[in-house]
C-alpha cells in the first residue's frame, strides 16, 4: 500500500473514531434518548477508530522507533490540535468531578443523558444502573485498552515493552475495572470499597477513612481481605518488590493513572520539562504532598479512633504512640543508614518531615485536641480531595497531557510515587544502567522520558541512573539510538558510582610512568 | 581573580566542550570557548534528529545556558580566521585579535569534495554543520526527489533523513556494498538489504559524473558513472570529511592532513595544541589511524588534553576501539579490530546471523592462539564494560562466547542467542 492509500485509510479511522465520540455525547441533547445500541455502537467505533488509525499508521513501517514529526506534529507539539485535546480533556475532568449533573447523574432518581447510556453495561457487570463513575471508568479503561493495543503496535520490536503494557492493559481491566464491579455482581450487599483491593494508601487516599475503614470492617471476609490486603501492600509487599525491581514494579506495570499515561498519554510524553528549576519544583511539591496526605491520613484516624463508635478497639493513644515510634524508627535507620547517599537538600527535608510529623502527633498527644492543629479531619480531607484527588491528579494530571506531558500527576503530585521513589532512590537493586562510554548526548532519552528526568546528563558521564521519579517505563532504552541504556536490577552497592570520565580512555595507565 | 590571558579553544564541539569542563573541574584558569557555527555546545551527531521531528534544535544541548556562567566558562560566537604564536594571539573575523595564554584547536572537519562538475550548485551540499542543517530545512519545501552521494555514516544518516520526510532518495555507492571500507560482506549485505527495505534507491558501484542545473543555478539533476541520469532537487555530498584546516595552512602550524600532534597533543608551537577531528597523530597509537573523526576520540583527547594543561603532563592512550551507529534500525556497535578484509594470518573471523531478523554477530580472532580481536555486533548490544576487560585481558574467544550473556546490553526479556550462537561456532571449529 502506497503512503497516499495509506492516508486516506486513516482519514477512514479518524472519521470513525469522531462518530464513536459524537454518539456518546448524543444523548446530552434531547435528540435521542439513551439505548444500548448507541452506546455499543459508540464504544465500537471508538475502538475501531483508533485500532485501526494505529495499525494503518504503523503497518507499512518496519519494526522499530517511531518518533517521526513528533515535534511539528501539532497533536504532539503543542499545536492547535494539542491545545484543542488539552482543553476538551480538561473540560471534561472539570464537569465529572463537579458538575457531574450535566452529564446526565441525578443524586436522586434514576440517572439521564450520557450517564444513563451506561446502565445496561453497568446492570451487566454489577446488577445497578450506572453512576458517572461507572461512566469514568468504562472509558479509562478503553482507552487504556485501545491506546494500549496502538503502544504494542508502535513497540512491536520490544519485548519489555510488550510485556509490560499487557501487564498495565491486564490489571486495569481485571484487576480496577472488572473485579469490583463482578464482586457487587455477587455480593450486592457488601459495600463497593470493601471489594476493591488493588487499593494502596496513600494513592487511594481515603483507605485510611472513617468511611473506607468501616466498609471494609463491615465488609466480612471480603472486606477483610481488603483490608488486610492494603494494608499489606503498604507494609510489606510494596517494599520488597521495590527493593528488589524499583517503582516501576507499580508505577509501569500495575497503576491505573500510570497505565493511562503510558498508553493514551505516549503521544505526549515528550512534553515533560527537563530543567533543573522544574525538577526543583518536583522535589518541593511531590513531598509537600506527601506531608498533607500523611497529615490528613493522620487526623482521620485519630478523629476515628477517637469517636465512641470504634470498632478497632485501639485507643488513640496506642496508636499515637505506636505511629510516634514508627516514625521515629524509620527516620533513625534512614539517617543512620544512608544519610551519606543524600545531599544536604534532602537530609534537610527528611529531618524537616519528621520533626513535622512527630512533632504534630506529640503535640496532638499531649493537646489531646478532637481536631489535628484545631482543623478537622474534615476539613483536611475535604481539602485533600478536591485539591489534590480531583484538581490535581483529574484536570490538571490528564487534562494537561497534551500541554505539559502524560506524567504531571505522577511526577509532582502523587504522595505514592514519593514514596516509592525514595526507596528506589536509597535501598533498591534497581537503576539503569549507563553503558561505558558509548553516549553521544544526542538527547533522545531525555527528550523522550516522560518524567522529565534529564537521561543523557548522567549518561555522558558514564554514569548509572538512579532517580526517585523514574518508574521504569523504559522508553529511555528504546530510543537510545547508541544501545547506550539498560534497566537493570543488581547489588544495591555502587549504584551511584560517578567515574572521572566515561569508559575507554586509558590515560591513568600512563600516569604511573 | 585570575587575570593572565585564558585558554582560548577553538571549536566548542564534543573535543573543545569536554576539555573546557574537565579543566574547569580542577582549576580556575580563564577559559575562552570560541565557536563560529553556535554560541551552545550540541551534539552533532543529533542534528539528524532535528529534521526528522524526532527533537528540536534545543535538545540537542546538553547544558541549560546557565550552566557556562556557573562553571566560569566564557562562550565566543566568532569566526577565528588565524594566530600569531609570537604574540599569542588569535585573531577574528571582524578584525580583533585576543590574548590567549594557551591555545587548543579543536574545529573538526569539512565535508570532502572532490571537483564534480556542478558540485556549487544551489540544493547541493553536505551535512556537517548546524547551517547545513538550515539551508536542508529551507530547501525542503522544493525537494521531492534527492540524491546521495558516498556510502558512508552520514551518506546513510540522510538518507534516512529525508526518506523521514517523504522524500524519493536515491543512495550512490562507489563500492559494491554500503560502508566497505569498513564492514566485511556479510555485515555489510545485511544493511545493504535494510537499505532496499526500506525502500531506498540504492545503486552501487555506481559513481557521480557530473551535477546538472537549470538556467537559474538549481541542482536538477545528476549523470552516474554508468551513463544514468536521475532527476532530483538535491544533490546531497556525503564522501567523507577531512580536517577543517583549510585557514591555518599558511601558519607555522605543523600541518599534514590535520594539524599534526605529538602523543600529548602538543603542536610544533609552544603552548598551542590540537585535539578532536583535526588533529593528526604523527606516530598514531599501535593500530590506530593517524585521524580518527569520531565523536568518542575527541572526547578521549579532551579529557587528555585536560589532565596535561592542570599540570599532569598525560599522553594520549585510548583503550580498545569501540565505536557504534544506528543504520535506519539497524543498532551496530563495534569493539576491537573487526578487518573489512583480515589478513588470514593474523586474524581469523566467523560470523552467526539469524535466518529472519537483523540480528549479526561477527567475531575477530587471532587464529593460532584464539584470543578475541573484536566484535561486530549488529541487532545486539553489547555491555562495553565487559567487551573493554576482555580485549584488554587475553580472552579467547571460546571463553567470550561461554560467558556471552554477560557480555550482552539488550533490554530485559530480549531473547538470548547465545546457545544457537555457541552450538554454532563449536559446530564449525571443534575439529
Amino acid at each position: 500500500m502506497n503512503r497516499f492509500t495509506s492516508l486516506s485509510v486513516k482519514s477512514l479511522f479518524t472519521v470513525l473514531g469522531w462518530i464513536g465520540l459524537i454518539l456518546l455525547l448524543l444523548p446530552l441533547s434531547n435528540l435521542s434518548s439513551p439505548e444500548t445500541w448507541i452506546l455499543l455502537a459508540s464504544l465500537a467505533t471508538l475502538s475501531i477508530g483508533v485500532v485501526g488509525y494505529a495499525y494503518f499508521q504503523y503497518r507499512g513501517e518496519l519494526p522499530g522507533i517511531k518518533n517521526n514529526g513528533v515535534f511539528t506534529n501539532s497533536l504532539s507539539a503543542r499545536g492547535v490540535w494539542g491545545w484543542s485535546v488539552g482543553v476538551l480533556l480538561t473540560a471534561f475532568y472539570i464537569t465529572l468531578y463537579f458538575y457531574p449533573e450535566w452529564l446526565g447523574y441525578r443524586s436522586e432518581g434514576a440517572s439521564v443523558g450520557m450517564v444513563a447510556l451506561f446502565d445496561p453495561l453497568s446492570q451487566l457487570l454489577n446488577g445497578q444502573p450506572a453512576s458517572q463513575w461507572f461512566l469514568y471508568g468504562t472509558l479509562y479503561t478503553l482507552a487504556i485498552l485501545v491506546f494500549g493495543v496502538k503502544f504494542l503496535i508502535k513497540y512491536r520490536h520490544s519485548r519489555y515493552q510488550i510485556i509490560r503494557t499487557g501487564s498495565v492493559m491486564f490489571f486495569q481491566l481485571g484487576f480496577a475495572f472488572l473485579l469490583p464491579e463482578l464482586l457487587t455482581l455477587l455480593h450486592p450487599d457488601t459495600p463497593y470499597f470493601a471489594k476493591d483491593f488493588k487499593n494502596m494508601w496513600p494513592l487511594n487516599y481515603y483507605f485510611f477513612e472513617d468511611w473506607h475503614v468501616k466498609n471494609m470492617l463491615n465488609g466480612g471476609s471480603l472486606g477483610l481481605f481488603t483490608l488486610g490486603m492494603g494494608l499489606a501492600m503498604i507494609f510489606i509487599i510494596s517494599p520488597i518488590l521495590t527493593y528488589r525491581y524499583g517503582k516501576r514494579w507499580y508505577c509501569s506495570w500495575v497503576c491505573g493513572c500510570g497505565a493511562l499515561a503510558e498508553t493514551a498519554g505516549d503521544s505526549f510524553r515528550q512534553l515533560s520539562s527537563k530543567k533543573i528549576s522544574v525538577w526543583k519544583l518536583e522535589r518541593w511539591m511531590i513531598h509537600v504532598v506527601l506531608v498533607f496526605i500523611t497529615l490528613t491520613t493522620l487526623a482521620v484516624l485519630w478523629s476515628f479512633l477517637g469517636s465512641p463508635k470504634n470498632p478497632t478497639g485501639i485507643s488513640r493513644e496506642i496508636f499515637s504512640y505506636s505511629a510516634i515510634v514508627f516514625f521515629s524508627l524509620l527516620l533513625a535507620a534512614i539517617w543512620f543508614g544512608k544519610r551519606n547517599e543524600l545531599h544536604a537538600d534532602a537530609r534537610f527535608a527528611l529531618v524537616g518531615i519528621g520533626v513535622i510529623i512527630i512533632g504534630i502527633l506529640c503535640i496532638q498527644l499531649f493537646s489531646g485536641d478532637r481536631h489535628l492543629l484545631g482543623i478537622s479531619s474534615y476539613t483536611l480531607r475535604k481539602w485533600y480531595g478536591f485539591g489534590i484527588g480531583a484538581a490535581f491528579s483529574g484536570v490538571l494530571g490528564v487534562g494537561f497531557y497534551p500541554l505539559l506531558g502524560s506524567r504531571v500527576w505522577c511526577r509532582f503530585g502523587c504522595p505514592m510515587a514519593a514514596i516509592l521513589g525514595f526507596q528506589q532512590r536509597i535501598l533498591s537493586r534497581f537503576r539503569i544502567t549507563t553503558n561505558g562510554g558509548q553516549c553521544i548526548s544526542c538527547g533522545n532519552c531525555s527528550a523522550y522520558c516522560e518524567m522529565g528526568i534529564d537521561v543523557r546528563s548522567y549518561a555522558q558521564k558514564g554514569q548509572n541512573i538512579v532517580r526517585s521519579s523514574c518508574v521504569g517505563c523504559g522508553i529511555c532504552s528504546e530510543v537510545c539510538p547508541r544501545g547506550v541504556l539498560k534497566l537493570e536490577n543488581g547489588p544495591v552497592a555502587n549504584r551511584t558510582d560517578r567515574p572521572d570520565y566515561p569508559l575507554g580512555n586509558l590515560m591513568d595507565h600512563l600516569d604511573a610512568q | 581573580m585570575n587575570d593572565s590571558p585564558p585558554l582560548i579553544i577553538v571549536g566548542n564541539g564534543i573535543a573543545g566542550t569536554t576539555l573546557a569542563r574537565q579543566i574547569r573541574k580542577k582549576s580556575t584558569r580563564p577559559i575562552l570557548l570560541i565557536s563560529e557555527e553556535h554560541p551552545y555546545f550540541f551534539s552533532r551527531t543529533a542534528l539528524m534528529y532535528v529534521y526528522m521531528g524526532h527533537l528540536t534544535f534545543e535538545h540537542t544541548q546538553p547544558y541549560e545556558s546557565h550552566f557556562w556562567k556557573k562553571n566560569n566558562i566564557t562562550l565566543l560566537q566568532e569566526r577565528v580566521t588565524g594566530f600569531d604564536p609570537q604574540k599569542k594571539e588569535v585573531f577574528l573575523a571582524k578584525g580583533e585579535t585576543l590574548a590567549y595564554g594557551d591555545l587548543v584547536w579543536a574545529v573538526g572537519s569539512r565535508p570532502n569534495r572532490f571537483g564534480w562538475p556542478g558540485e556549487q550548485a544551489r540544493r547541493v551540499q553536505g551535512l556537517y554543520h548546524k547551517q547545513d542543517l538550515d539551508q536542508l530545512e529551507a530547501w525542503s519545501p522544493e525537494i521531492k526527489e534527492a540524491v546521495i552521494v558516498g556510502g558512508g555514516l552520514i551518506g546513510i544518516e540522510l538518507a534516512e533523513m529525508l526518506h523521514s520526510r517523504g522524500k524519493k532518495v536515491c543512495f550512490l555507492v562507489r563500492e559494491n556494498s554500503f560502508w566497505k571500507s569498513v564492514l566485511p560482506t556479510e555485515d555489510a549485505a545485511l544493511l545493504n538489504q535494510h537499505i532496499l527495505q526500506h525502500g531506498i534507491d540504492l545503486r552501487l558501484n555506481t559513481e557521480l559524473e557530473r551535477i546538472e542545473t537549470d538556467e537559474k543555478g538549481n541542482a536538477m539533476g545528476v549523470v552516474t558513472s554508468k551513463g544514468e541520469r536521475i532527476q532530483c532537487q538535491y544533490v546531497g555530498l556525503t564522501a567523507g570529511v577531512h580536517p577543517n584546516i583549510d585557514f591555518l595552512k599558511d601558519s607555522t602550524l605543523n600541518c599534514n592532513r590535520g594539524i599534526l600532534v605529538n602523543r600529548f597533543l602538543e603542536t610544533n608551537l609552544p603552548n598551542v595544541y590540537a585535539i578532536g577531528d583535526c588533529a593528526e597523530q604523527k606516530e598514531p597509537v599501535a593500530g590506530r589511524r593517524s585521524i580518527e573523526a569520531v565523536w568518542y576520540t575527541g572526547r578521549m583527547m579532551g579529557e587528555t588534553l585536560a589532565q596535561t594543561l592542570c599540570e599532569t603532563k598525560t599522553a594520549y592512550q585510548p583503550g580498545p576501539w569501540f565505536n557504534s551507529a544506528k543504520f535506519f534500525d539497524i543498532e551496530y556497535q563495534t569493539y576491537g579490530q573487526v578487518s573489512s578484509t583480515p589478513k588470514p594470518d593474523e586474524e581469523n573471523q566467523w560470523f552467526w546471523q539469524h535466518p529472519q531478523k537483523n540480528i549479526l554477530l561477527r567475531w575477530a580472532f587471532h587464529p593460532d592462539t584464539h584470543r578475541l580481536m573484536g566484535i561486530n555486533s549488529f541487532g545486539i548490544r553489547i555491555r562495553h564494560e565487559v567487551m573493554h576487560d576482555w580485549l584488554l585481558s587475553d580472552t579467547t574467544v571460546e571463553t567470550a562466547l561461554e560467558n556471552f550473556p554477560a557480555a550482552t546490553f539488550d533490554p530485559e526479556f530480549t531473547q538470548n542467542y547465545q546457545p544457537e550462537i555457541q552450538a554454532a561456532f563449536q559446530h564449525q571449529f571443534s575439529h
